[in-house]
């Protein structure tokens, strides 16, 4: 047995592995779900500039006005840019076998992906595009390095171009810095909520749960004594 | 009436004197302290499990094409259906986190000691099952967490000599894995090992019930009996444990609760972030790491520069607990009354479990490895200091009577 | 165990407290697990009301849409099947519709909002099995009557209201879909007349 662990320990190529997990900094998106209205700026912007590429497949346009307060007929009118039913998964209008040789990759289904990157990533991504000549849609990005995708909010922001003491000068755009701010940080907002539509719910439900759970708890605790006044 | 009905049943079948048996006349130890709620919340947990896989099998699609989509279809589309997904994905860490508290409390007071080594038995089965069980069960969401760390661990059956290829293949029932292996592993975990679970539980409580409970005094109750064969050092499971479970079951809710309402992902560890992007063959994730209560095991595997010797090692890791009972030579079981060097021993076992479970889901880099390979070699020195120190153990006097 | 007395009292009450307290939860509990058998979105969206345009129907013409997974028949009727219609009462179970197989607004003998247009659920009230529509055959079913449906499985046999011909199986006329005429073209199958 000792043998064996010794073994164990005094067998020593390295195993060095390379760390993993790039270190950007990422800047807060302070998403505020309670904010029905610039969730819904931000669904109007991401069917305008994203949906044309991204999915957002697991969810329904009549969930979302549900859950957002949109009435059924500005959904269909505003949202709804193709032909789905109001009852339909909000899913791709370009092929994803096209998309994936107009790409190079298929774009992604965006409905989980404030889940899987987190809000500030998908907050700071949008923000993060800048001049570079080298990649082939003429940007990259400051979080995603070497980013496959064209800047489409580029009409709203402007082109950032990095200066020689590495910060961005951004010209050209349609929206102030504060406005571009403001809705990128409704896109964040929207997608937060679409990566989980149940999230304020959840919360509300939670919490009459723990105060049912107190109440149950000091019972039972009152229960237990009384009945352990028995044992010595 | 209800008395007339009982009767009747218990002419046929000893349903009371079951009940007698197990709960109402069960002589349990009056000592119980905080780290003896874990036995029936193990319980809870099993029965959470249960029946919010049950509910969930019926909209979840066990197919590569489907699985991903109808997880959140169930998130989304069922009513109450995101609910019964918390209680599945957050009672299965908190199943771990139970068992690993029920294993702690037997290793301190020597639970595991003479008569009842079978008891110890059965209960690492149970772990062993879980641990089948949950594995199996992290694949069906199919994520990219679920494929890639699935294709991890089958992997490791690759590092056997001669058959490791053909046994991986067959495993997976395919050569990567696929829908096939999908398919089994949903098979497995929604019947076949939760039926083995089932009964190594019953089988468990059997076994504890047939020897009776240790306490943290690792006082024999049944050595002293008053005149009506009832330890004095006993009281009723009930009405006395059901109370106190109760409250304990209270208690553990609220924390649960706490967890599933406000934090379901863990803080990432629970519902790991990868796993929220549909399984993709041709692209790994940049970090790969098990669920956390897989990570001690996986922080040795890693720890040991050879694949082979990896999974012998890992393997081992959880072997090793089986002959718990067989390495303990000491008689005095509660940690009460045993060494300075068994309580230190304790202390370093837990200490480095704890920190080759967080080893093991950060990424590896030299400074961590070598880490790794330390506290790899204490946790197996918990096992082989004990063996030999065991032997002539310094104890003090163990009482004649629970201290309560 | 102690001699101390036993607050009997407390005890109760505390238990019944811990069984009240702990019981209301389990049923609180059970909820989520009964409300998921509900129809899902996914089933609710597929059972959504279904707009068919019927501008394209030719006389005599029968089509099928799909509402709440179910066969629905849009058929215009000619002006000869709706006089035909009125010949049939002594050989129909219920001939006056008077069991509720309608909505209030199909309550007539042409069973129709527009009595040029027919719209019925094709499901036979027997057993379930789909009837075929014979616009030129039904005759050699019943004498006399050109046009009706026949339902294969079991021989049931109703006119071109959907009503149930004697002496055959089916129990009831076939059932009227709640349905609204949006203008002279679009029929939305699954609404009510008279709902917003």
């Amino acid at each position: 047995m000792k043998k064996l662990l010794i073994a164990l320990v005094t067998l020593l190529p390295s195993l060095a592995m390379a760390a993993s997990g790039h270190n950007v900094h990422l800047e807060s998106a302070n998403v505020d779900l309670h904010d029905k209205e610039s969730l819904e700026r931000g669904l109007g912007l991401f069917q305008q500039y994203c949906s044309g590429c991204h999915s957002t497949q697991y969810q329904r346009y009549e969930r979302v006005a549900t859950d957002l307060g949109i009435s059924t007929d500005d959904m269909r009118s505003k949202y709804i840019l193709n032909d789905a039913k109001i009852g339909d998964l909000m899913e791709n209008s370009i092929p994803t076998a096209d998309a994936a040789k107009w790409f190079g990759a298929a774009p992604p289904d965006l409905t989980l992906v404030a889940r899987v990157r987190g809000e500030d990533w998908v907050y700071s991504y949008l923000k993060g595009f800048y001049a570079d000549e080298t990649r082939p849609f003429g940007v990259n990005n400051t979080v995603f390095p070497l980013v496959g995708m064209p800047h489409v909010l580029q009409d709203l922001q402007g082109l950032a171009v990095k200066q020689e003491d590495g910060t961005f000068v951004t010209t050209g755009g349609k929206m102030t810095a504060e406005e571009y701010d403001q809705a990128v940080r409704d896109i964040t907002g929207f997608l937060v909520y679409s990566a989980e539509p149940v999230q304020l719910e959840r919360k509300a439900l939670g919490m009459w749960v723990l105060g049912f759970l107190f109440i149950f708890f000091i019972i039972a605790y009152l229960l237990k004594k009384e009945y352990w006044k028995d044992v010595h | 009436m209800v008395k007339n009905i009982i009767d009747w049943i218990d002419a046929r079948i000893p349903m009371t004197a079951t009940y007698n048996r197990h709960v109402g006349q069960y002589a349990t130890p009056k000592n119980f302290n905080f780290w003896y709620f874990f036995g029936s919340l193990a319980l809870l947990v099993l029965v959470n499990q249960l029946l919010t896989g049950i509910w969930l099998t019926m909209n979840y699609v066990p197919t590569a094409e489907g699985a991903f989509a109808s997880v959140e279809y169930i998130m989304r589309d069922v009513e109450y259906g995101w609910l019964l997904r918390y209680m599945h994905s957050t009672g299965a860490s908190a199943f771990f986190f139970v068992i690993y508290m029920h294993m702690f409390r037997g290793l301190i007071y020597g639970s595991y000691q003479k008569p009842r080594e079978l008891l110890w038995l059965f209960g690492m089965l149970i772990f062993l099952v879980l641990m089948a069980e949950a594995f199996m069960g992290y694949l069906l969401p199919w994520g990219q967490m679920s494929y890639w760390g699935a294709q991890v661990i089958i992997s490791l059956f690759g590092a056997i000599p001669i058959i490791g290829d053909d046994l991986t293949l067959w495993i997976r029932g395919d050569y990567v894995i696929s829908g096939a292996t999908l398919n089994r592993f949903f098979a497995l975990h929604v019947i076949a090992l939760p039926l083995v679970l089932v009964v190594l539980v019953f089988l468990h409580l059997i076994a504890l019930h047939e020897v009776g409970s240790n306490n943290p005094d690792g006082v024999e109750i049944k050595k002293n009996k008053d005149e009506n064969g009832w330890p004095v050092d006993a009281i009723p499971f009930h009405p006395y444990y059901t109370v106190k479970d109760i409250m304990g079951v209270a208690g553990f809710l609220i924390v649960f609760c706490y967890v599933l309402f406000f934090m379901p992902e863990g803080g990432g560890y629970f519902l790991e972030k990868p796993n929220f992007e549909a399984a993709n063959p041709m692209k790994t994730p940049e970090h790969i790491a098990p669920v956390w209560y897989f990570t001690p095991f996986y922080a040795i595997l890693r720890a040991i520069p050879d694949k082979l010797l990896g999974v012998i090692g890992m393997g081992l890791s959880i072997a090793v607990l089986f002959i718990l009972p067989w390495l303990d030579r000491c008689k005095v079981k509660s940690v009460r009354y045993r060494s300075m060097i068994h309580k230190i021993n304790i202390a370093q076992f837990t200490v480095s479990f704890i920190i080759l479970g967080y080893l093991g889901v950060v990424p590896a880099t030299p400074e961590l490895t070598i880490a790794a390979r330390i506290f790899t070699f204490t946790y197996f020195g918990f096992f082989v200091a004990l063996w030999v120190y065991s032997k002539n153990e310094k104890t003090k006097e163990v009482p004649t009577r629970v201290t309560h | 165990m102690s001699n101390a007395p036993v607050d009997t009292g407390r005890r109760r009450f505390l238990t019944a407290a811990t069984a009240v307290v702990g019981g209301a939860g389990a049923v609180a509990v059970a909820v989520p697990f009964i409300k998921s058998w509900n129809p899902s979105a996914k089933a609710k969206a597929a059972g959504a009301p279904v707009e068919v345009n019927i501008s394209k129907v030719e006389p005599g013409q029968l089509i099928r849409v799909e509402w709440r997974g179910k066969p629905v028949w849009v058929v215009r009727r000619t002006e000869a099947v709706l006089e035909n219609l009125k010949s049939l009462d002594g050989q129909l179970r219920d001939p006056a519709s008077e069991e509720m197989q309608q909505p209030e607004y199909a309550a007539n003998p042409a069973r129709s909002i527009k009595p040029e247009f027919f719209i019925a659920v094709g499901i036979c009230t027997h057993l379930g099995c789909s009837p075929t529509y014979l616009p030129d055959s039904f005759g050699e079913q019943v004498e006399g009557v050109t046009s009706g449906f026949f339902c294969p499985c079991h021989g049931s046999k109703f006119d071109m209201a959907g009503r149930v011909f004697q002496g055959v199986p089916a129990p009831l006329n076939l059932v009227i879909p709640p349905h609204k005429y949006v203008d002279d073209a679009t029929v939305i199958i699954g609404e009510d007349t008279g709902a917003a």
